[in-house]
């Protein structure tokens, strides 16, 4: 019987399901194998980077094509985008009308450093921020929201109501209260960040297995060494 | 999809991380360290058979259910059908992958075919959970001539 593979709903919950408990049969080995609670969150630590290094390519592939020379044309790039991944309105950081500033992109990271001197500027910064909010809808469903969380711009927080990784998790075991149970967000997002030479600490601020109402990823971009050689001279 | 990306990646790290090469070269060695990853597919599988639609726990022929697995659970997982199912209708089933999702983004054709077990652990186990389930005892193994393409042989244990 030769048919197209048919696309029925209940095989998309399948596959969505499919990643949450290979997740879960993960952590649980890792606890199996490590008594210590640091011991496996250094390790979900270290497999999230081993993702994040390789889903920074397969986003930036599925996101956007062009190099981007100047902010106008990421606006445009973000105005395609946003047709496909809408996004709020407003930027929570400048409070600024998120169409008229440059100030969210899903343009590719690289590309926007490259027409912008300005390296850590808050409104570059937001743009990664923002991106990531598009990849984490792409790749797990939800969008979470993104705050600032200190005056020289360099500490976000993205905010998640719902995290699916832990969907079918109840409580942490006995005797694990320190676990971070979605410890490969943190790697797969500092991975991800170091493939576009930035440097960053990522942690669970609060976690709503742990009793929290949200769970919230901070984020702290590293002040990067100035790379001398790679300055125009004057 | 995009959900296929994040679970093929993640899929690879957990056999970097859990996979050790056992020190001695025994072929004792090599399957606690596979059996530890089957043992994550079967409790997956098991898991996800809990979760399929209705309907398909009401199968009682062991071909249905098999016809079942090539089809429609491969699709939910892979996103594709398995390309052929054989059997010699005594509890032994060939099921045949001739572009394996997890193993194409390795290798084509001789190369790595020693590595390539490792990677369809999981999967050995996935399978043997979701017909565990479905109400059937069963031992499955996997084998690679040529990657992309496996084999992955199910022999359904009579109670």
């Amino acid at each position: 019987m030769s048919r197209p593979v048919p696309r029925r709903p209940e095989y998309h919950k399948i596959n969505r399901d499919l990643l949450v408990l290979t997740y879960g049969a993960l952590v649980a080995q890792l606890c199996k194998d490590y008594e210590k609670d640091e011991d496996v969150n250094k390790y979900l630590d270290k497999m999230g980077y081993g993702i994040g290094t390789r889903l920074v390519e397969d986003f930036l592939a599925r996101s956007c094509v062009r190099r981007c020379h100047s902010y106008s044309e990421i606006t445009h790039i973000i105005a395609e985008m946003n047709v496909l991944f809408p996004l709020p309105p407003t930027c929570p950081v400048t409070g600024r009308d998120c169409v008229d500033a440059p100030a969210f992109a899903t343009a590719p990271f690289i590309h926007i450093f490259q027409a912008s001197s300005h390296k850590n500027q808050p409104q570059v910064l937001l743009i990664l921020l923002q991106s990531q909010q598009v990849a984490f809808k792409m790749y797990l469903g939800v969008t979470p929201s993104v705050t600032c969380n200190n005056s020289s711009k360099n500490e976000f927080s993205l905010i998640l109501d719902k995290n699916p990784l832990s969907e079918f998790v109840e409580e942490l075991p006995a005797g694990r209260s320190s676990l971070c149970y979605c410890n490969l967000l943190c790697g797969i997002i500092r991975g991800a960040l170091e493939m576009v030479h930035l440097a960053v600490d990522v942690m669970f601020l609060q976690d709503r297995l742990k009793g929290d109402s949200v769970t919230e990823i901070g984020i702290t971009f590293l002040k990067q060494p100035e790379k001398k050689k790679y300055r125009r001279r004057k | 999809m995009a959900d296929t990306v994040l679970f093929e990646l993640l899929h690879t790290e957990m056999v970097a991380e859990l996979w050790a090469p056992d020190p001695d070269p025994g072929p004792g060695g090599q399957k606690t360290s596979l059996s530890v990853l089957e043992s994550m597919g079967f409790r997956v599988g098991q898991a996800l058979g809990e979760r399929l639609p209705q309907e398909t726990l009401g199968f009682r022929e062991e071909l249905e259910v098999l016809k079942f697995l090539c089809k429609d659970l491969w699709v939910a997982v892979f996103h594709k059908q398995m390309d052929s199912l054989r059997t010699n209708h005594q509890g032994t089933y060939v099921l045949q992958d001739n572009s394996f999702p997890l193993l194409v983004p390795m290798a084509s054709g001789r190369q790595y075919v020693e590595e390539a077990p490792k990677f369809l652990a999981f999967t050995c186990g996935l399978l043997c959970g979701a017909l565990g389930t479905l109400g059937f005892q069963s031992l499955v193994t996997a084998s690679v001539t040529a990657l992309p393409a496996c084999k992955f042989q199910v022999v359904i244990r009579k109670p």
